[in-house]
């Protein structure tokens, strides 16, 4: 999502190569030849689905679940891509440039372009989809668009954005990918947007056109003959078929009834057998703007933890090296602060992030005045891992030990997911937990909100842990409204060193996902967040 | 005719008690479980405040339990199974779309388990202790022993990913445009691997149940009268054993209606077939409490008529049960 390097990405996508076992290396190896063909047109894309969200407007709801099927039908503005300026390639606009004052951002639209329905496509669409959707309705969209007052349209292939207050439009840019999804006008006005029929059976500008959806089977799309791209898109139907059962759906990719399992739904125990299974591969670029981060939210209402040497004590407690190499088998990277490490443009160089030294620990402790009682035990801790991902459940299993090593001794919490986003951020129901937070490549839209203070209880994925700091909170106020971008970028730095001083939370390793496609497919890793762009140019072999 | 309707009566008034029960209890049990369908939402989405609460009133969930509970048996009376947030559809809609694929799944695998497992049940029930009998209930014991889903993975490995003989999951094949018997014909392939998963591991409940039936009919002084009158072994085994044995598998398969339905939310889940186990586990996850009850209100109904079912049936094959349930009433 936001401006990266692309050489960055080849030593990254090379090191992970180099963890997996040395047999998917060389199958991975093998396959770089064939990408040399010429794409064929026609096919069916059967991809596994573990999931169907009720809502496929990704206008109003921009998460990956939704943007999984949506991002083929309805189209951002621009999208993320490798080794382009800004990091974005154009969509519905063709160029994007905001104002010295921050007050407005003016887009070049793409002319030409007509709805799935034959209508045209117009600045009026995207006027409508800013002021009525993305400001007024969008989870994140609500956060970035809320100085969003008017949206000028002086013809139809350009869109003026005003704000009512100074706006960086660094951060516009770079909720590009995710928070611009265009709806068309023409079926939404006037009506109760958020219940509009057309959220189940979307209508949009891109590559694909949605046909049809049978809950809990399937949901089919089907190729826009229209589409401005000669000859894309080239297959002819995706269908995402539903397959909660993950081992079955391991089975339906060996016996060839599914080309593509996105998300790591086979699971990564698995992956060194499966990438052995002839014809087929695994695929773990194409997902560098989608990171995930691994991270201990902690409970400053506890006393102890409200300690900065208790918390440095459990930070040093952590091998991050293990957790890279057991939990997660290699295809995650050990974490240094709150900014993942392949998004050049924010992360900070040089995060002095307490390091695995257990003796360290247990004198931190010991100068905290927590001893050990009898049992060797210094504290009791509930810690609550999140349930969303084998990884968080495996990581709290870690965790307990490695804390249990310096007397610390944790008892683990399980709930499902419903119970666990309550017991965590409306409850305050636990002193340690494991969530996986995204990250959406600009540390305003989903970042600081997990150290900045006094945020309403009942949110998920916040600062619940009641951490509250003066000079952190003016921090994060001040790089809000930060114009100017290397001032911004400073600011986030600055920001990313006192979260690792500070430690509101503690960030142990960042991931993204693996596929595991079959070998006829190809072009499966064209952009760093390729399972959520539009697959234009997913091409199946005979 | 008045003995049949007085079965019916009595069965169908039970439904009303039933009904209470089970939408009092599962309501109280979801009501209990931590976070709601607003927590379940947002794991996958975040949000703000605002929407938080936004999304609590638009479904209904600001007001309290007990209010809640009374909305849904006053819109209940008036058969209607309320809103499911999770779908964004009506629940009857919902389940109407499903039940179909659980009652063909579901009676496949009774009849699989019935059929062949009292089949099974004569063969070794013909000669009590002979190699043929301790074969087979040793192998249904086994077959028994296995958890579903693993048979299920089982199948799929053998039959759809190595051999490629049979799909290894859904229903039938996507936008195939088959209709009629050709599309009959894909369905059943895609059943095939299911209703063998589910209706084997049921079949050595009805195996055993008709060999020790025969067992001890063989005992019987009718049986040994026959014997002694140089009856065809064939025609003693049919007519006077087995017959005598087969009232407690048709009692099991009432029994059996409700564990089936259970036993489904794994095998759907490995087979990708959308039914109501699924359904109801898919309602858990998102604390969609108006479509778990439906679905749970569904399933007793279809326990209920199953029973019904073998009410009748008992009376058409046993003489005495009509007798019987004449003085009862």
């Amino acid at each position: 999502m936001a401006t990266r390097n692309p050489r960055r990405f080849d030593s990254f996508a090379v090191s992970r190569r180099q963890t997996l076992a040395g047999s998917a290396a060389l199958l991975a190896a093998s396959a770089w030849p064939s990408r040399a063909q010429a794409p064929r047109r026609g096919g069916r894309f059967v991809v596994a689905a573990d999931s169907e969200p009720r809502n496929l407007n990704p206008a109003i709801v921009a998460s990956n679940g939704v943007f999984h099927v949506a991002s083929k039908i309805v189209e951002p503005l621009a999208e993320a891509a490798y080794g382009t300026k800004d990091g974005l390639a154009p969509r519905l606009a063709t160029s994007w440039e905001g104002a010295a004052d921050g007050l407005s951002a003016t887009f070049r639209l793409r002319a030409g372009v007509t709805w799935h329905d034959g209508k045209p496509f117009s600045s009026a669409d995207v006027a409508f989809s800013a002021l009525e959707v993305w400001r007024k309705l969008q989870n994140f969209g609500r956060v970035v668009f809320k100085d969003l007052s008017a949206v000028d349209t002086p013809d139809s292939a350009t869109a003026v954005f005003r704000f009512a207050k100074p706006t960086p439009f660094q951060l516009i840019r770079n909720a590009l990918p995710s928070l611009t999804a265009v709806v068309p006008r023409h079926l939404y006005e006037g009506t109760d947007i958020g219940a509009n029929p057309y959220n189940a059976k979307p209508v949009g500008t891109g590559p694909f056109a949605f046909a049809e959806a049978r809950p809990g089977e399937y949901t089919r799309l089907v190729r826009n003959r229209t589409y401005r791209d000669a000859g894309q898109p080239f297959v002819d139907e995706i269908i995402y078929r539903v397959l909660p059962d993950r081992a079955a759906a391991t089975g339906a990719l060996e016996a060839g009834e599914v080309h593509l399992a996105a998300f790591s739904q086979v699971p990564l125990d698995d992956l060194a057998r499966v990438g052995k299974v002839p014809g087929l591969q695994v695929v773990t670029k194409g997902y560098e703007a989608l990171t995930y981060q691994l991270v201990v939210e902690i409970n400053h209402r506890r006393k102890e933890l409200a300690d900065l040497r208790v918390r440095r004590a459990i930070a040093h407690a952590i091998d991050r090296d293990f957790v890279v190499r057991t939990v997660f088998l290699g295809y995650a990277q050990v974490s240094d602060g709150p900014v993942p490490k392949n998004d050049p443009q924010f992360h900070a160089a040089g995060l002095a992030m307490p390091g695995f030294d257990p003796a360290r620990a247990n004198a931190l402790l010991d100068e905290a005045g927590y001893r050990r009682d009898g049992r060797g035990v210094r504290m009791r801790l509930r810690l609550l891992p999140a349930p969303f991902f084998g990884e968080t459940k495996a990581f709290g299993a870690y965790l307990r030990q490695a804390l249990g090593a310096v007397g610390i001794e944790a008892e683990i919490v399980g709930n499902d997911t419903p119970g666990h986003i309550k017991a965590v951020y409306s409850d305050h129901a636990f002193d340690l937990a494991v969530g996986p937070p995204v990250y959406r490549g600009d540390p305003a839209i989903s970042t600081t909100v997990l150290a900045q203070g006094g945020l309403p209880a009942g949110v998920p994925f916040t600062n619940q842990g009641g951490y509250r700091d003066e000079a952190m909170d003016a921090l994060i106020a001040r790089a809000a409204s930060t114009l100017d971008e290397a001032t911004r970028t400073e600011l986030y730095r600055e920001f990313q060193r006192k979260v690792v001083a500070d430690l509101p939370f503690i960030n142990v390793a960042e991931w993204g996902f693996t596929s595991v496609a079959s070998r006829k497919a190809h072009n499966l890793d064209t952009n760093p967040r390729w399972p959520v762009s539009n697959w234009a140019d997913v091409w199946l072999e005979a | 005719m008045s003995r049949i309707a007085r079965i019916l009566v009595r069965r169908l008034a039970g439904i009303v008690p039933v009904a209470v029960i089970v939408v009092g209890g599962t309501f109280l049990l979801l009501e209990a479980a931590p976070g709601d369908a607003v927590d379940a939402y947002l794991a996958s989405t975040g949000g703000d405040r605002a929407l938080v609460e936004e999304l609590r009133r638009a479904w209904g969930l600001d007001a309290g339990p007990l209010a809640r509970l009374w909305l849904y048996i006053s819109a209940l009376a008036h058969l209607d199974l309320g809103w499911s947030v999770a779908f964004s559809r009506p629940v009857i809609e919902v389940i109407g779309q499903r039940i179909a694929n659980t009652l063909l799944l579901m009676g496949c695998s009774v009849a699989l388990a019935v059929f062949v497992g009292s089949l099974l049940g004569v063969v070794a029930g013909s000669r009590p202790g002979s190699a043929a009998d301790r074969a087979l209930s040793l192998g249904s014991l086994a077959l028994y022993a296995v958890p579903g889903f693993w048979l299920g993975l089982v199948l799929i490995v053998v039959f759809s990913v190595e051999l490629r003989w049979l799909p290894g999951g859904g229903f039938e094949t996507i936008a195939s445009g088959l209709t009629g018997l050709a599309r009959a014909g894909d369905i059943g392939r895609h059943l095939a691997l299911p209703v063998a998963a589910l209706g084997s591991i049921y079949l050595a409940l009805y195996l055993r149940l008709m060999r020790a039936g025969m067992v001890e009919a063989w005992r019987q002084d009718f049986v040994r009268a026959a014997l002694a009158r140089g009856l065809p072994r064939r025609q003693i085994v049919w007519k006077h054993v087995a017959r005598n044995a087969l009232l407690p598998v048709i009692t099991m398969v009432g029994l059996q209606a409700a564990t089936l339905l259970g036993g489904s939310v794994v095998v759907e889940s490995v087979f990708a077939i959308p039914g109501l186990g699924r359904l109801a586990h898919e309602a858990v996850v998102q604390r969609d409490t108006p479509l778990l009850l439906g679905v749970i209100l569904t399933g007793a109904g279809l326990v209920i008529l199953a029973n019904l079912a073998v009410d009748l049936l008992y009376g058409w094959i046993d003489p005495r049960v009509g007798a019987g349930a004449e003085t009862m009433a």
